[in-house]
């Protein structure tokens, strides 16, 4: 992956201080343009160089010599917006790395609370989640996340799993308290919460529907009845509609939930080997 | 030893009020301090950005972002874990510019 451009904001010897007002929004607009900035000062410190391309800006004297990796580019007679159009151009011809074009959603585990229990993992319809080589729980795929959707971390038994920009704690990173691991422990089980056991449920679903559609051939009343369920876990849940419009069919669950089953049977035929002697995870274990 | 500044600015959501972001990073501008500054803790940590490797090592470090524990959390699953000595995480979800700019300016 490149580097992205590193700006600095050089206010110092050699250089006219900026204006308050135009250091602000200078600062601003380039990090709203998803730039990184270093303002040095001082000889505080600041991150160290790391070969990334890096553009110099600053109301120089005369024009500072340059080196390989550093563009210089004079603020004099610059406004804001040209500021960053001469960083976006920088950052295009030195291939730097473009940050931005989405709004980062997605989950983070707090390894000091997570318990390996692959709830999230089971639950999440998205395949957000992996296990690494020594099978534990990871995010693999955050792009695959569906964006404001928190409903993995409600199932988390253990309230590990963050969403950083959700609205309100636990789940932001805030402090988890005794009530919170109380309050996520009631809705933990999602088998329970879709009727005991989940596959079960789903094929008895799956069937109900098919006897529905056989019988009374009544496809708007079974989408009414979809439409409503979805919008009662959608409630429980806090996933937003535009996610639960955006569901796989019942027959890619299944497909999904046969799949899971098939890699837990292969665990467990594994943990049988000599190698392993730990006994066979159950399916509660394994939260499916 | 002098402790490094980071600030986020949290550019891809609305989670941080936008006053006290734009109040701290104007203050952070006028004090002379120096600082990194980057777009959005959230978008590096996602893309595993090389850069915050950079950003985690090098001494103490106090971070002005968010919620402490996503923070560090953020870090670690760009496989950039902060060390546990010398890191202070100020929140602008929660805390006062006022407070905060006086923490950044008293020990620069």
């Amino acid at each position: 992956m490149n580097a992205p451009l590193r700006v600095v904001l050089y206010e110092g010897p050699g250089s006219a201080p900026l204006e308050a007002e135009e250091r602000f929004r200078t600062l601003s607009a380039l990090l709203e343009g998803g730039f990184e900035v270093t303002r040095p000062a001082n000889g505080g410190p600041v991150a160290r160089a790391d070969g990334s391309a890096v553009l110099l800006l600053g109301k120089f004297d005369r024009p500072p010599q340059g080196e390989p990796g550093v563009e210089v580019r004079d603020l004099a007679g610059l406004d804001v917006e040209k500021v960053v159009a001469a960083a976006r151009e920088v950052r295009e011809r030195t291939g730097a790395r473009n940050l931005g074009g989405w709004k980062p959603w997605f989950p983070v585990i707090d390894y000091d609370r997570c318990t390996n229990c692959m709830q999230c993992l089971t639950f999440c319809l998205f395949e957000v989640y992996g296990v690494d080589a020594n099978q534990k729980i990871q995010v693999q795929n955050q792009t695959n996340c569906k964006t404001d959707c928190p409903a993995c971390s409600r199932v988390c038994p253990e309230v590990a799993i963050l969403f950083p920009k959700y609205k309100s704690g636990p789940i932001n990173g805030d402090v988890v308290r005794q009530e919170d691991v109380k309050r996520e422990a009631m809705k933990v089980d999602i088998s329970a919460l879709l009727g005991g056991d989940l596959y079960a449920s789903l094929r008895s679903r799956q069937s109900d529907a098919r006897k529905r559609f056989s019988t009374e051939r009544d496809e708007s009343r079974a989408l009414l009845e979809r439409k409503r369920c979805l919008k009662e876990l959608g409630k429980q849940l806090d996933i937003p509609d535009e996610v639960l419009m955006s569901l796989p069919t019942v027959e890619d669950i299944q497909a999904r939930a046969d799949r899971a089953k098939a890699k837990l049977a292969d665990r467990q035929a594994r943990s049988q080997t000599v190698k392993d002697t730990r006994p066979a995870p159950t399916e509660r274990e394994w939260g499916i | 030893m002098s402790v490094r500044i980071l600030y986020c600015n949290c550019t891809y959501a609305k989670v941080v009020p936008p006053e006290t972001k734009q109040e701290v990073l104007r203050r952070l501008g006028d004090s002379g301090v120096a600082f990194d500054a980057v777009a959005d803790l959230c978008d590096m940590s996602a893309r595993k950005d090389p850069a915050l490797k950079k950003l985690a090592e090098g001494g103490a470090v106090r971070i002005v972002a968010c919620y402490p524990r996503a923070v560090r959390w953020l870090f670690h699953a760009a496989g950039a874990p902060l060390p546990k000595e010398g890191v202070e995480v100020l929140n602008m979800r929660t805390d006062k510019a006022e407070d905060m700019i006086r923490k950044l300016e008293a020990h620069p």
